[in-house]
């Protein structure tokens, strides 16, 4: 008896330890040497003092904050393109293809995942570019009457990263629209409900855990997102993770880099809390039920 | 004690690691895309059975970068340009003194040995020696911009959404040298230097409706002008020749306010463990033959006696169709950069990035 307790609790451990070792290892100690840093200040080569400068420096330079917005707002723009063109497509999945045409389907949103950022945002840029197959096309068709350029401008960057994050999004609302009962669709139409009706006060609902989790994930990936900016974006867009970038390398300046990353976690973490708090939900009864 | 059986367990493991590395000498260096050949890597590696060449490509602010952040450790040796050792050793403490006895420092050209040297002595130590040096510039599409001779025209109307550059410290001077002023002088007295910048970043600013796009690497900046989409950019000369192979229209502009020179260096990192292999390494790339290699690799000149000759035929072609005598001796050698000067050029490169105006 006292041997299967032993057992049960040693296998409790060895099952979540690689996970708290994860956690403790590589976000929470880097985290905490993060704040640290982000505290300190230059005041001569080799001299460093705790002070709160990196942190006025944000609030006083309208460009950081300006940036900060605009990542986002953006951000947001894109998680929801995401949700609205990743709904019908999880819907399709979950409910309307039969078992076989399933398997291809989400196999065919994998793809993409299979190859790099990097390699991704060039195919992008051999299509949009203006000498690029897009151009080209239009040339040919006669649509336009000389090259357009489609790159380098906040679009691109747009289309860029809902291509990007969209399986985040169609992933989680599948699995919760798969578990849905068909018939309760089918007591929607009895009921006398039209299709939008039924869509609102029975899908939706049904699906919230879903789209929580989706636009949770998405909107985190888009404003952390590096790649895709930089090499869609044009010569006005910048991205705060660029600036971030600056910071350590162009600058020199870890301490002000290291306040920036925490700004972005802060202003994220709020943003989430915000969209949770206006939308009614709660972490528990969406992510954690799903 | 299960707890304590592991980590004898994982101790072991990395003793044993640690035993079957130290069996051959493994050189660690950091340094530019094309800086290591895979034929000069294995005629080293065939030369020295005993050493294992490592490479990681890398550029100056991310070698500093990566450097700082271990104080130094990690590499046996670094190429950082040779305004970029001064300050970051005083500030960073990143490098170790170097020992030029171990050095066949009689096949360096003289005055560029010279110039490193001056550059980067700290309290009687020398902290690096020349590798390879080249220019930056311009580049234009001479059937369509024939006329590109300063680093203000990339800003010229008459191109107006067909020309680039890069959003780094480059521009910053050389559109400070085009509107007259001297930025190296400045260097010493910083509140003027930063009124210099103030001044480049109004011009530039008011430049971004001529830009098409700003390059981010030599990849991006020779598509666009391959495929003409841009006909004049700031470039490094490398890139310019490398075009030149393939289309001869497109030929490196040294501006006519003088083209901005490098030095790439060899120095060694704080903490690196492979000293002698480094200094073995740095002793086969000055070789003459090695030195071809090397140059058809980066498509920058050696800095040993005569490392123009050195090239090989096709770049030799496309310097000589760049470069008269006066524009080599108009060239102005990047001067070291003072602590304090990245943080001033970072921001105003911010502030040029982010202004939507002109």
């Amino acid at each position: 008896m006292m041997q299967n307790k032993d057992i049960k609790r040693l296998s409790l451990i060895l099952l979540f330890s690689p996970f708290a070792l994860w956690i403790l290892l590589l976000i929470i100690l880097p985290h905490i040497g993060m704040v640290l840093l982000s505290f300190r200040e230059k005041v001569a080569p080799r001299v460093y003092e705790y002070s709160f400068a990196n942190y006025l420096d944000f609030i006083n330079e309208p460009i950081y904050w300006n940036t900060l917005l605009r990542t986002g707002s953006m951000s947001l723009l894109v998680t929801a393109l995401a949700l609205l063109i990743g709904f019908p497509i999880a819907y399709y999945i979950a409910k309307i293809a039969g078992p076989r045409a399933r398997g291809g389907l989400f196999l065919l949103c994998l793809i993409p995942l299979w190859v790099s950022d990097l390699i991704r945002s060039f195919g992008w840029i051999l299509l949009l570019r203006e000498t690029g197959v897009i151009s080209n096309f239009l040339l040919w068709t006669g649509l336009i009457g000389e090259p357009v350029e489609f790159l380098y401008n906040d679009i691109a960057v747009i289309i860029g990263l809902v291509y990007t994050v969209i399986l985040f999004m169609i992933v989680p609302l599948v699995s919760t629209l798969d578990g849905m009962d068909n018939s309760m669709i089918e007591a929607g139409y009895n009921l006398g409900g039209n299709g939008f009706t039924v869509l609102r006060r029975i899908i939706i609902p049904y699906a919230m855990p879903g789209i929580v989790a989706g636009c949770i994930v998405t909107f985190m990936l888009t404003a952390g997102s590096y790649l895709t900016p930089v090499l869609l974006g044009g010569k006005n867009s910048s991205w705060f993770t660029e600036q971030i970038y600056n910071q350590f390398i162009t600058r020199f300046n870890w301490e002000g880099g290291a306040a920036f990353g925490m700004l972005l976690l802060l202003f994220t973490s709020v943003v989430i809390w915000l969209g949770l708090k206006l939308s009614g939900q709660t972490l528990a009864n969406t992510v954690a039920k799903s | 004690m299960h707890l304590k059986t592991t980590l004898t367990g994982l101790l072991a493991a990395t003793m044993l690691a640690g035993a079957g590395s130290a069996q051959a000498e493994t050189l660690r260096l950091l340094t530019w895309g094309s800086y290591a050949p895979d034929e000069l890597v294995q005629k080293f590696e065939e030369e020295y059975p005993d050493i294992d060449v490592e490479v990681t490509f890398s550029n100056n602010e991310e070698m500093i970068a990566k450097l700082r952040a271990t104080g130094g450790a990690g590499f046996d040796l670094a190429q950082p340009s040779h305004d970029r050792i001064y300050a970051a050793q005083l500030e960073y403490d990143i490098y170790k003194p170097m020992d030029l006895s171990k050095i066949d420092t009689s096949v360096m050209e003289a005055k560029l040995l010279e110039g490193v040297k001056a550059n980067t002595t700290i309290e009687g130590e020398v902290y690096a020696v020349p590798h390879q040096w080249g220019t930056s510039g311009l580049m234009a599409d001479k059937t369509k911009a024939p006329d590109l001779s300063s680093w203000a025209d990339l800003c010229d109307p008459a191109y107006k959404g067909k020309t680039s550059m890069r959003l780094k410290r480059t521009i910053l001077l050389g559109t400070a040298f085009s509107m007259g002023e001297d930025p190296f002088a400045a260097y010493s007295d910083l509140e003027k230097y930063q009124g210099i910048l103030d001044k480049v970043a109004d011009k530039l600013i008011e430049c971004k409706d001529n830009i098409k796009a700003y390059w981010k690497g030599g990849d991006d900046l020779s598509a666009m002008m391959l495929s003409g989409e841009i006909v004049a950019s700031e470039t490094w000369d490398s890139t310019a020749y490398k075009l030149y192979d393939q289309n001869q229209n497109i030929v490196f502009v040294p501006p006519k306010e003088g083209a901005l020179a490098w030095i790439d260096t060899f120095a060694l990192p704080r903490k690196g463990k492979a000293d002698d292999a480094a200094y073995k390494w740095i002793n086969f790339v000055l070789r003459p033959e090695n030195v071809t290699i090397m140059s058809g690799s980066t498509g920058a000149i050696a800095a040993v006696k005569g490392g123009t000759d050195l090239l090989p035929e096709d770049k030799k072609a496309a310097v000589n169709a760049a470069f008269t005598a006066a524009d080599i001796d108009n060239l102005k050698f990047f001067a070291n950069i003072p602590p304090g000067v990245e943080d001033m050029e970072g921001k105003t490169l911010e502030k040029i990035k982010a202004a939507t105006g002109g």
